[in-house]
């Protein structure tokens, strides 16, 4: 079990590697397309990376709902309690 | 009025030079870029092969992680070479509606398709990332290049094997002369130094298996050659209208003045043994280029280091050019960096551009004992080409009976 900063921690690291964006910009409150601006095909990659990462299975129809870093790890969160 | 076409940028990432400089003095010079495969996939599998020639210059060591990420090797290798003939052209404004690409590859992702497919068979699935597909695609090349120039007026893909990167020219100079764009963006790339192409190269008998002296392997025209040696990388060529390259006062390296596709209709893999196709190349592209025999002061030939192949092309030369082949410096490169498959028609371009511009002939390597049965004049030191108005040709075949020729003129 992950603690909701060490889940974050991963999602940037993720990100990071997908993106090349730096791991601090990746908050809570940003929306992955609209502040991360990142595409359908990137946020695919990276929620088969973090499922593979927190050991957690995110359905595609749950995706679309996923839309700030909060709500992935919210969802991640609760996957794996 | 046919437009004329002339050339005004190169790029390349090869086995002897990641950089069109370096590939060029290394080729006037003579190194060898094979190299044995430390992979080890090599023992694994029980490749009969145990060497090819590898880019100089690794991808990675030009393009940022994240970008390198969505892409197939071949299509890295594409734009970093597609990337130094922008630059060298110095086009600083452009209608992107005018500017079209042209790139080609012999087999396309296959790096990317034989991964996702590994990762299918061992972790399911889901593991199959979404960019496998755009990156997999023969086009991903080419679509990249337009991507990353801006490039609107088409992007295509020529497939002719290893005649393709010489296709895509014909088909540049084509889309300049009919109107279609004022700027191609033309090319080749390949990547495809994995263990399942090698496996098949190797099992159709085309490849040396000189395992214990990779450097010596390729020797087009010697009569010890005993296949060719997988090479990978890009080639790049900016095509542009005449008046448009006249109009910003650019520096202009030669003119394409013909170009040609034929078809052998012979046989699937072997080329025709009296070289009827080839000889039809040459003699068309010599026709759109108004050239005569006599005017070809240089051939780069498409010369592989196959016992049957380098013949063939022989025999087509002396049909197309008549005694006056007796003249002509010819040039076989792959002795130096392997066969670049779906790339190697562009990087010879670029060498022959060079060679029209510079004035001097690249150097064949490895050539021991010349087969008798193959008597041209070929350059084994570097050699200078006379002044005035001279032509150079680079021929290119490929597997399916494709040939395909380049004609270069001084300007």
């Amino acid at each position: 079990m992950a603690s909701n900063e060490e889940i974050l921690a991963g999602l940037a690291e993720i990100v990071n590697e997908e993106t090349g964006l730096a791991p601090e910009a990746v908050e809570l409150d940003k929306s992955f397309t609209e502040d991360l601006d990142i595409d359908s095909i990137s946020m695919m990659t990276i929620v088969v990376n973090a499922e593979e990462k927190f050991g957690v299975r995110i359905p595609d129809e749950e995706v679309k709902n996923l839309k700030t870093v909060g709500d992935a790890v919210d969802f991640i969160s609760s996957a794996q309690a | 009025m046919t437009r004329k076409v002339v050339i005004t940028g190169l790029g390349a990432t090869t086995p002897i030079g990641g950089d069109v400089p370096t590939m060029w003095q290394n080729a006037l010079k003579g190194v060898s870029g094979a190299r044995t495969l430390e992979d080890e996939w090599v023992a694994k599998y029980e490749l009969p092969v145990h060497f090819a020639a590898r880019c100089s210059t690794p991808a990675l060591d030009v393009l940022s992680r994240v970008e390198a990420k969505r892409m197939d090797p071949s299509t890295q290798f594409g734009v970093i070479a597609a990337r130094e003939a922008w630059a060298d052209s110095g086009i600083t404004e452009i209608d992107h509606d005018r500017l079209a690409v042209a790139f080609a590859t012999g087999i396309g992702g296959v790096w990317t398709l034989l991964d996702a497919w590994d990762t299918l068979k061992e972790k399911g699935p889901r593991r199959v990332l979404p960019m496998t597909v755009p990156m997999l695609m023969p086009n991903g090349v080419a679509a990249a290049v337009s991507l990353d120039l801006g490039a609107r007026a088409g992007a295509h893909t020529p497939v002719s094997a290893c005649a393709s990167g010489t296709e895509a020219l014909h088909l540049g100079l084509d889309l300049i002369r009919s109107g279609k764009a004022d700027v191609v963006m033309c090319g080749g790339a390949e990547a495809a130094i994995h263990p399942m192409p090698l496996a098949a190269f190797s099992s159709m008998q085309a490849l040396s298996r000189r395992n214990d002296d990779p450097e010596r392997a390729s020797r087009p025209y010697d009569l010890d050659r005993d296949g060719f040696v997988m090479g990978e990388g890009a080639g790049a060529l900016v095509l542009e209208a005449e008046e448009h390259a006249l109009a910003r006062g650019a520096r202009i390296y030669g003119e394409l003045a013909g170009t040609s596709v034929t078809a052998d209709a012979y046989h699937i893999t072997a080329p025709d043994p009296q070289g009827l196709g080839a000889t039809r190349a040459l003699k068309a592209a010599m026709f759109d280029g108004r050239i005569q025999a006599e005017d070809v002061v240089h051939v780069n030939a498409h010369a592989t280091s196959t016992p049957v192949g380098d013949k063939p092309e022989y025999t087509a030369l002396r049909a197309a050019l008549g005694n006056h082949v007796d003249n002509v410096a010819v040039s076989a490169t792959k002795s130096q960096m392997g066969h670049l498959l779906g790339a190697s028609g562009a990087v010879e371009a670029v060498l022959t551009v060079l060679a029209v511009h510079e004035r001097k002939a690249p150097v064949t390597i490895n050539l021991e004992n010349q087969d008798p049965e193959i008597p041209l004049d070929v350059v084994t030191s570097a050699r200078a080409l006379p002044a005035g108005d001279i032509v150079a040709l680079s021929n290119s075949f490929g597997f399916g009976g494709h040939n395909a020729v380049v004609a270069i003129r001084s300007v």
